[in-house]
């Protein structure tokens, strides 16, 4: 479970979060939706214990990440920005370093890269350097990457972006399936019918604040909208709309 | 401290450089090919220059020959070619400037007529001085004409019954005590200098790439996301670094070993030592600096938000601490205990001490070594402290 208690930070001048709170369940799919700017990453990093929080905390299953934020980031599989893959290792080895890291040993990163290879349906491609990999290749090895030491709690930044339909439909598949196995799963996204889709949770940000969380269908029904998207902009234009 | 991640990092970076050509290319063949293979030649050609100037007869165009057929009978005895040309004074320096020759002797019109007078002859030597190789010859010709013309003043005062001896009442005698090997000055500065560069070379590559690099890859975020403290992370990309410079550095020194062994240095009068033995103290002379130097190019790359940026930086900041090298080499310092506390410039002067087969003071080495271990920690430490910093995720 991940909690967000009234997080804010700013980058000089710029409040970028302003008091965010939210909690996203253990066995459910939380969608950080928001346009651009709004604060999504910000947000994101701070719960993945990158950046420190200027005011508030921030809870990976009860472990605050300012006071532990090692035993926090054991909790936590990520899923960064544009995630980059090491290019001179191949993508089982990718996946090694980081169980590695976690302090797996050799035999346990072995097989767990294999299983995720497995699992993620890497086979083609889980011995080549991973430079030449495709968008939809990179996306998976860095996810398989992330999920390399079972984390309970599993936070996304963007997943879908440049991805073509057919990695995106995988993407999708990979976190119902996480959210099945009992997963948290939290993750950002701009794009109205991802969300829809894929969200039992929503947390609409903008301008830093929260102006709307719950299930999705409150959400239409608080805005007086049957479309997403039409209670998104309501939302927006309620709350001074984008900057 | 638990040190597995300092470990993890270092056993990726070193094993991902492997197959990075780039890497190789500068850790394993730039440095330790280029810097030996360049000295060879330049020794090679400086033994060849030296073998020929020894007895070579000299060449020497003379402007109005016909004006003082004995000066140059005389020149002619003691080895010199005099080629006959036909050249005004405008000529003559046109001629030396394109180095159509190199030296030119000019008789002017009235040096019989003065000669016979007993008056100060002139005659006019045209050289180029910027050109240190014709600069022997110059010598030369010059010491043969003050030769001729006190031979001639000896006979002009036996010709009044003078004793020439009277007028000859300081006599120079010059003693040269440059031992062989201290005559290798120029030679040895530029290897310790290359020695030193090639080690840096070494992680140079692997320093950019596991700190701009992975920044510019978006790896970071993801690696700080990992169960390490980030300080780890940063020391075990500056161990893995300090590993490509060690290959580097024993790879090159090994390598000047073989080369010098091939061009004979003794043919220049030089006896290098460069056995087995001094290698190994050059490179334990050396091997402190290998963590200032990761620390320092991954302080300076960790800054740097690209691959190119880090470049930029590097390809400057790399000359830095050579500066005091330089310096050395054009003011000749004496190896002083005090300089001994200058990383870089400590270990150029304990190189030259080994090649120069002198003797080292074991306490200048023991402060070289422990005050660059010092240095290196700090540098090592400050890096920690950049990976700890927000402002690194740019």
């Amino acid at each position: 479970m991940l909690e967000a208690r009234d997080l804010n930070k700013s980058f000089g001048s710029v409040a970028a979060v302003r008091g965010v709170s939210f909690i996203a369940r253990d066995g459910q799919i939380t969608g950080l939706l928001g346009p651009n700017g709004a604060g999504k990453s910000t947000t994101l990093r701070m719960l993945y214990t990158v950046l420190e929080p200027d005011a508030g905390d921030a809870l990976i299953d009860g472990r605050s990440v300012i006071a532990d934020p090692l035993a926090a980031r054991r909790a936590i599989g990520v899923l960064s920005h544009g995630a980059g893959v090491y290019g001179h290792l191949t993508a089982r080895e990718n996946i090694a370093y980081f169980g590695e890291l976690h302090g797996m040993s050799r035999a346990d990163r072995a097989a767990r890269a294999a299983e995720l290879i497995e699992q993620l349906e890497m086979q083609p491609f889980a011995d080549r350097f991973a430079k030449g990999f495709s968008q939809g290749q990179r996306l998976k090895t860095a996810l398989a990457r992330a999920l390399v030491h079972k984390p309970r709690n599993v936070l996304l930044d963007e997943p879908t972006n440049g991805l073509d339909v057919m990695a995106v439909r995988g993407l999708r598949r990979i976190l119902t399936q996480l959210r099945d196995a009992g997963h948290c799963v939290l993750f950002s996204s701009h794009v109205m019918q991802e969300v829809e889709e894929l969200c039992d949770e929503v947390v609409v940000i903008t301008g830093g604040q929260v102006v709307a969380a719950g299930a999705l269908a409150e959400i239409r029904t608080r805005a007086g909208n049957q479309r997403l998207e039409d209670a998104f902009v309501s939302l927006m234009n309620d709350n001074g709309g984008p900057r | 401290m638990k040190l597995r991640g300092v470990w993890a990092v270092f056993r990726k970076e070193f094993h991902e450089n492997l197959r990075d050509r780039r890497t190789l290319l500068s850790a394993l063949v730039f440095g330790p090919v280029f810097g030996p293979v360049l000295v060879a030649v330049l020794v090679q050609f400086l033994v060849s220059r030296a073998e020929t100037q020894l007895d070579e007869s000299l060449t020497v165009a003379v402007a109005h020959a016909e004006r003082a057929p004995n000066l140059l009978a005389y020149l002619n005895a003691h080895g010199i070619d005099i080629v006959r040309v036909d050249l005004d004074e405008a000529g003559a320096r046109r001629a030396v400037t394109s180095q159509q020759h190199k030296i030119i002797l000019e008789i002017p019109a009235d040096f019989g007529a003065r000669l016979q007078e007993g008056q100060p002859a002139p005659v006019i030597l045209y050289s180029d001085s910027s050109r240190a190789f014709d600069q022997r010859g110059v010598g030369r010709v010059r010491a043969l004409v003050s030769q001729y013309g006190l031979d001639i003043a000896q006979l002009r005062f036996l010709a009044r019954g003078i004793e020439p001896i009277s007028v000859i009442p300081i006599a120079v005698q010059e003693i040269d005590v440059s031992t062989p090997s201290s005559r290798s000055v120029f030679v040895l500065n530029m290897m310790t200098y290359l020695v030193l560069l090639s080690m840096l070379f070494g992680g140079l590559y692997l320093a950019i790439d596991a700190t701009a690099g992975e920044r510019e890859r978006g790896s970071l975020e993801m690696l700080l996301t990992a169960p390490v403290p980030r300080e780890h992370l940063m020391y075990g990309k500056i161990a893995a670094a300090a590993a490509y410079m060690l290959i580097s550095l024993v790879l090159t020194v090994t390598m000047f070993a073989v080369a010098i062994s091939f061009v004979g240095l003794e043919k220049l009068g030089i006896t290098a030592n460069l056995g087995l033995r001094a290698a190994a103290t050059m490179i334990a002379c050396c091997s402190p600096l290998i963590l200032f130097g990761s620390a320092y190019l991954s302080i300076v790359s960790g800054f740097a938000k690209s691959y190119r940026e880090a470049q930029t930086y590097l390809g400057l900041v790399i000359t830095l601490p050579t500066l005091p090298l330089m310096f050395a080499g054009m003011l000749g310092l004496q190896t002083k205990t005090g300089f001994m506390f200058v990383p870089f410039l400590s270990q150029h002067l304990l190189l030259t001490t080994v090649v120069r087969a002198e003797e080292i003071e074991p306490m200048h080495v023991a402060i070289s070594v422990v005050s660059t271990l010092v240095y290196g920690a700090l540098l090592t430490w400050l890096a920690g402290r950049l990976y700890r910093r927000e402002g690194l995720l740019g």
